[in-house]
């Protein structure tokens, strides 16, 4: 009796959770069919099989001037890299300067980067396009990354990693054994710290490439935008007249990369996620 | 001795400061005075008009008037429905999902694969999620293709033309993008419940209902309470899919019209005074609620039980 009970229920959750894989795998699933089809196909209404357009949507995309979309996986490249890197260095850098010292202002510090932990950067956008319109960084991708030098929540996140992973005895004796302080931290801490890194290195990576709001606002020359502003210059085009097969290989080019890295780290990824943003 | 340990502790403070600074002096100027600059313009009249500008003239509240009046309920009334239409179904799909997860007795094949697969959508740039659903939804589209093949429906269904449609292919992608990793959040919640509670449960013939509902539920409840503060702000800010799934028109109507897109309209337009009223309104909203979070991650005694013992040795001394 208790068997059959049990086993229902293993039934029920297997298919739920075949239902919710399928709706995450599918819409990817069709993109990927359609970008293998060409426009005439596409027209015919959809197929299940993929098509034998994949070349040629891809030519007609890279050799689209309209939209330098080479020239955006370039620009996203160098935007999220640049992130990703200052975002890690300086979050543990600011982390190890309230964890390891103490000064009196520690404690304001902290708490003041609690209290802005999760404000939305859109509250200040107005004053920041102004800001750095005056500074003469308008239309360029600087402002895109240096920002990024404060991010609270990447700060939190390493500040709990080194509570339980960095002893204090270990920046003791390298005190002791005559190492410099900024040469403590980096070639003793950022060692340890490496997990942390990689999880925010990651995350800060991919959520700077899917970043739309600032960059939308930031940049206006062509050869500057990132890979979302050129995705919403898609739906501005005139839809109607549009190669459908080019619409769908955009989106693959935009996306696929990040699936790529994705399923490649799954594992350490879906790890990460709970490393730092569980709260007891 | 004692003297030298001083010393040596304030030659060390410095570097504290040292290394605080670069993140501090970065978020003064990139948030702290666009902030107060964004607070100023709220009070004046300040706005592009072809391609002469307007102002800046003085106005004190005008903005903050001249907002209310506008249809800027309407479009918190969007925010706030496309956000429970996502909001519900994530957290249900989530704590069901956490909960078999979870479960030793419930054998689940595959486990990592659904873990991996559920999480997926999170990391998709929103903007192209919602430019393929405007694909696959529209009127000619593969989704009305195939529903149309299958004798679902008899004609195409207008998906972006109703206020009903349009708003739960927002929910619905929304939903999409966030309940894996909400179920990751609640399995690490649930998996750190202290285990003999289950089994002193078990040992008194609890169903799993009832595991659930008297022991799940109520020892995740912080955790909770964090994903929905989190989540709320995070729906405030609610801009991408929306923006590109109508091509920033809010169709129908304008009734899938978002704060932020609102603001991102008249930034757009480089009407600052009106931009710089409706920020400081999204400020407040979003500094109450970063309070609420502030105030859950610092607060190391949650249901006042260590304080309560505090108090109560406390008086003992006294007595």
């Amino acid at each position: 009796m208790k068997n059959k009970k049990s086993s229902g229920r293993t039934v029920l959750a297997h298919v739920v959770l075949i239902i919710l894989a399928f709706l995450c795998l599918f819409f990817f699933y069709i993109l990927i069919i359609n970008a293998t089809r060409s426009h005439a196909q596409l027209q015919l209404g959809f197929s299940a099989l993929p098509g034998s357009s994949l070349v040629t949507n891809f030519k007609n995309v890279i050799n689209d001037p309209a939209i330098p979309i080479l020239r955006g996986v370039l620009n996203s490249l160098i935007v999220s890299g640049c992130c990703a890197a200052i975002v890690t260095y300086f979050s543990a850098l600011t982390a190890y300067g309230i964890y390891a010292y103490d000064f009196r202002l520690k404690k304001a510090a902290f708490t003041f980067i609690m209290a802005i932990l999760v404000m939305p950067t859109q509250v200040t956008a107005l004053g920041f396009l102004r800001l750095i319109t005056n500074m003469g960084m308008d239309d360029s991708l600087l402002p895109l990354i240096i920002p990024s030098i404060a991010s609270p929540a990447v700060f939190y996140f390493m500040h709990s990693y080194m509570q339980s992973s960095l002893p204090k005895e270990l920046i003791e004796a390298a005190r002791i054994d005559g190492s410099h302080e900024f040469g403590t931290f980096n070639r003793i801490v950022l060692p340890i710290m490496k997990p942390a890194i990689a999880v925010q290195a990651i995350f800060t990576f991919v959520g700077s490439w899917n970043n739309y709001f600032i960059p939308a606002l930031v940049i206006t020359s062509k050869s500057k935008q990132t890979l979302p502003i050129m995705i919403a210059t898609l739906r501005g085009a005139d839809y109607m007249n549009f190669d459908m097969g080019k619409i769908y290989m955009m989106i693959t080019i935009a996306i696929v990369p990040i699936i790529v890295i994705y399923l490649l780290l799954s594992k350490f990824i879906v790890e990460g996620v709970t490393l730092g943003g569980v709260k007891e | 001795m004692k003297n030298e340990n001083r010393i040596k502790s304030v030659s060390y403070a410095k570097w504290g400061y040292i290394f605080i600074l670069p993140f501090f002096l970065s978020y003064a100027i990139f948030s702290l005075i666009p902030l107060a600059d964004t607070i100023r313009n709220s009070f004046y009249e300040y706005y592009a008009f072809g391609l002469k500008t307007v102002g800046p003239n003085w106005t004190g509240l005008s903005n903050y008037t001249s907002l209310l009046s506008s249809d800027l309920p309407k479009y918190a009334w969007n925010t706030f429905v496309m956000w429970i239409l996502g909001f519900v179904p994530q957290i249900i799909v989530a704590l069901v999902l956490a909960s078999w997860f979870t479960d030793a007795r419930l054998k689940i094949r595959g486990k990592q694969f659904f873990k991996v697969v559920i999480y997926l959508p999170n990391l998709i740039m929103a903007s192209a999620f919602a430019m393929l659903f405007f694909a696959l939804f529209s009127n000619a589209g593969p989704v009305n293709s195939i529903l149309l093949r299958m004798g679902v429906v008899g004609e195409a269904i207008r998906f972006m033309e109703s206020t009903l449609g349009a708003r739960t292919l927002v929910g619905l992608m929304n939903f999409l993008m966030w309940f894996g990793n909400t179920t990751i959040m609640l399995m690490a919640a649930i998996m750190g419940i202290n285990p003999s509670i289950f089994e002193a449960a078990e040992l008194d013939g609890c169903t799993h209902l009832q595991k659930f509902f008297k022991i799940t539920l109520p020892q995740i409840k912080p955790l909770l309470t964090y994903t929905l503060i989190t989540s709320l702000i995070g729906g405030l800010q609610m801009f991408d899919v929306p923006q590109i799934l109508t091509g920033g028109k809010g169709a129908p109507d304008r009734t899938t019209m978002t704060l932020i897109m609102y603001l991102n309209k008249h930034l757009q337009a480089k009407n600052y005074g009106i931009a710089g009223a409706l920020s400081v309104f999204l400020f407040i909203i979003s500094a109450i609620l970063c309070w609420f979070v502030f105030k859950m991650n610092t607060d190391s005694d949650p249901d006042g039980s260590k304080s309560a013992a505090k108090r109560a040795k406390k008086g003992g001394k006294a007595q």
